[in-house]
């Protein structure tokens, strides 16, 4: 019983991403205007924008990841949904988005400089477009690295006589020149359609996937006694035990849980990140952009099920992991499953187990999915299954790549390097920074490759940016007297609150390094305080920077200018008319929408405590 | 923009769906053991009707819509 892809895999493959570059070529000859081609000129009907909201973010790190997370921590993953992710939804609708669409922005950093200053945006600009090329870089990492470790493409690569280095090669240049093609001729229309599209797909693919395997476990009573029965009883709970660090798998309780992953970091994320914000900028009206990420919060909420069942499943699985196509492949390691599914983790070149520091091999969780995928799906949809993979990965990728393109014109280009010229002059500008932006990621993607400790510290230089800018917007929205002055130093020393959190503690069992402790390292001390998790450590280090940045922006607003009211009307809340929607049905209110969202996610909570 | 997307997605949909269909018939007869992977159920043909039957509805939805489209006032 082994899988190795037909023709109809790849047949499937194909049709895909003929249809995903013929939307960009249909939507060309629509690109007429910089708006066109930056924000889709506000044409976007708000259940389009709420889909590609949620695709946008949808990429093949969060798919995985959270599958990863699923096998390694059980169902309470979910509270990045349920905590996380949807009340931050809801306040971006209903609070935050009169201010983004009604002052008629471009970009996220351009709302900061309305609101308080040039430097502001600038700060964040810059900031914002280096951390989206290198995202979109990582990511393509991951998802090259994915394809190799399946060794699906082994056999046509060998065949050709090339090394297996190729695989890597080509899966990076093949999705790179796809994603650039189709934002290249269509801009961000053309990447919110094919996210729509990809989110169909996505759900098309992993759907079945979830339901195989409920079906083998026998439902999910026949999960939870079999989970029980391998004394993992917290795996389907996501409350209980919450009220101690010590008492649940995530090894943080319930207040760092609550604020550091639900207010901070989740709210830090959904109401600022102008990856997503664009999606809802780009709505044909006010009421459509509220409604944006509303409509988005609906499927966003029953995710858990897609893709974090997914991992759970890959644990209790009643048979043993078969051999599959790794193993059919000529000189090919099959790594050994460890846990259900969960494969060990080996070395791609030499085959050789990877080991802790016991001696013991390591999980490797991220294979939750590909594992699955291999083991429930024959030939036929198993191309579809692939095919959903590669399209989170390209959905995620073009989400960067747009909010690239848009911030990199608008906010560096246009305003520091060339500013007056011809809207057609930054139309081409948008199609050319689509063009180097790509090449940058790609750049990244190898520097990755080579490099990976490179991209872990990024990535935690990213985690110290954003943590802070959610207590600016929510200073510069709600309190008029928060000046310029004010919103820098806080960001400013928001980041450095948290490099210093993270350079003083530690997660329990981690060298001091890129897992923090560097500054106590460095007096020859260990760690100020031993965190259970490194997801406790992060979740309170993003608590430490957002108090800092809050304090230090009223402090230095305080002491500085405010600017005058008349400058703020339509930026500040007390300055700003509500919209009005009298005329709507109760359903079609953002509030009411979002009245409903809310109750739906708290009974999901309540289900599965 | 005049491009439906419910369009595209309904026909990538009726396109795939059909595919497994076929595919899946094929299969049913040629090598039923395949299937013992996803639990003796012929994934393929299942899944494929449900795909072409979205794909179906969409096609639908996205043709309404641009029938009713130059009616409307937006």
């Amino acid at each position: 019983m082994t899988t190795s892809l037909a023709w109809i895999d790849y047949l499937i493959m194909l049709i895909y991403l003929a249809f995903v570059l013929g939307i960009g070529v249909a939507l060309k000859r629509f690109m007429k205007t910089s708006e066109d081609f930056f924000l889709s000129g506000r044409s976007i009907p708000a259940w389009v924008a709420g889909l590609a909201f949620i695709s946008a973010n949808l990429g093949a790190q969060e798919v995985i990841g959270m599958a990863a997370s699923g096998a390694k921590y059980g169902i309470a993953t979910s509270h990045f949904y349920w905590v996380g992710a949807i009340p931050a939804m809801v306040f971006v609708g209903l609070f935050m988005m009169p201010f983004y669409y009604g002052s008629r922005a471009h970009s996220v950093p351009e709302y900061l400089r309305l609101r308080f200053d040039e430097k502001t945006r600038g700060l964040n600009a810059i900031t914002f477009a280096v951390m989206t090329v290198f995202s979109s870089g990582i990511s393509m990492y991951a998802m090259a690295k994915l394809i190799m470790l399946l060794h699906l493409f082994d056999a046509p690569v060998l065949a050709m006589g090339l090394s297996r280095d190729w695989i890597f090669h080509a899966a990076i240049i093949l999705s790179a020149v796809i994603v650039l093609g189709y934002v290249y001729l269509g801009g961000l229309t053309s990447a919110i359609y094919n996210e729509v599209l990809q989110f169909f797909l996505i759900v098309a693919g992993f759907l079945p996937l979830v339901l195989l395997g409920l079906k083998n476990v026998g439902g999910w009573s026949g999960l939870k006694a079999t989970l029980d029965g391998m004394g993992k009883t917290q795996f389907t709970h996501t409350w209980v035990g919450m009220g101690q660090a010590s008492t649940n798998p995530l090894g943080v309780e319930w207040f760092g849980l609550v604020m550091g992953l639900g207010f901070v970091l989740s709210f830090g994320y959904w109401c600022t990140d102008f990856l997503v914000v664009q999606r809802a900028m780009a709505a044909d009206s006010m009421t459509s952009a509220r409604r944006t990420p509303l409509i988005a919060a609906l499927p966003k909420m029953f995710f858990p099920f897609l893709v974090i069942l997914p991992g759970l499943l890959a644990i209790a699985v009643p048979t043993p992991a078969a051999p599959v196509a790794e193993a059919s492949k000529p000189g090919a390691t099959e790594a050994p499953a460890l846990q259900g599914l969960i494969p060990a983790k080996v070395d791609y070149y030499t085959g050789e187990l990877e080991l802790d520091k016991d001696g013991k091999p390591v999980p490797d969780y991220d294979m939750a999915i590909p594992r699955m995928l291999l083991h429930y799906f024959p030939t036929g949809i198993l191309g579809l299954g692939l095919t959903a993979l590669l399209a989170s990965f390209m959905s995620g990728m073009a989400g960067n790549v747009t909010a690239f393109n848009t911030v990199w014109t608008y906010d560096i280009y246009k305003a520091y390097v060339h500013p007056g010229a011809s809207d057609n002059h930054y139309l081409w500008m948008g199609r050319f920074a689509t063009l180097f932006g790509t090449v940058i990621s790609i750049g990244a993607a190898y520097l990755a490759s080579r490099f990976n400790n490179i991209m872990d510290a990024l990535q935690l230089v990213f985690g110290f940016v954003n943590a802070p800018l959610f207590a600016t917007f929510l200073l510069g929205m709600f309190w008029k007297r928060a000046s310029g002055h004010g919103a820098f130093w806080g960001l400013l020393s928001g980041t450095g609150a948290a490099a210093i959190f993270h350079g003083l503690n530690l997660p329990a069992g981690s060298a001091a390094g890129i897992k923090g402790g560097w500054i106590t390292n460095l007096f020859g001390a260990g760690p100020l305080y031993a965190f259970p998790t490194d997801m406790a450590q992060n979740f309170w280090m993003a608590i430490a920077a957002w108090v800092t940045c809050f304090v230090v922006t009223i402090a230095v607003s305080l002491f500085t200018q405010p600017r005058p009211d008349k400058e703020l009307v339509g930026l500040v809340y007390a300055l700003t008319d509500k919209p009005q929607e009298g005329h709507l049905t109760w359903y079609q209110r953002p509030l009411a929408l979002g009245l409903v969202v809310l109750a739906m996610t708290a009974a999901l909570n309540f289900l599965f405590y | 923009m005049n491009l439906d997307i419910r369009l595209p997605i309904g026909l990538l949909f009726a396109i795939l769906g059909g595919l497994l269909i076929v595919y899946g018939l094929w299969t049913q007869f040629s090598d039923p053991n395949m299937y013992d992977r996803s639990l003796g159920l012929n994934i393929n043909l299942w899944w494929g009707l449900v795909m072409s039957l979205f794909g179906t509805f969409m096609t639908w939805l996205g043709r309404k819509g641009a029938t009713e489209k130059p009616q409307q006032a937006h």
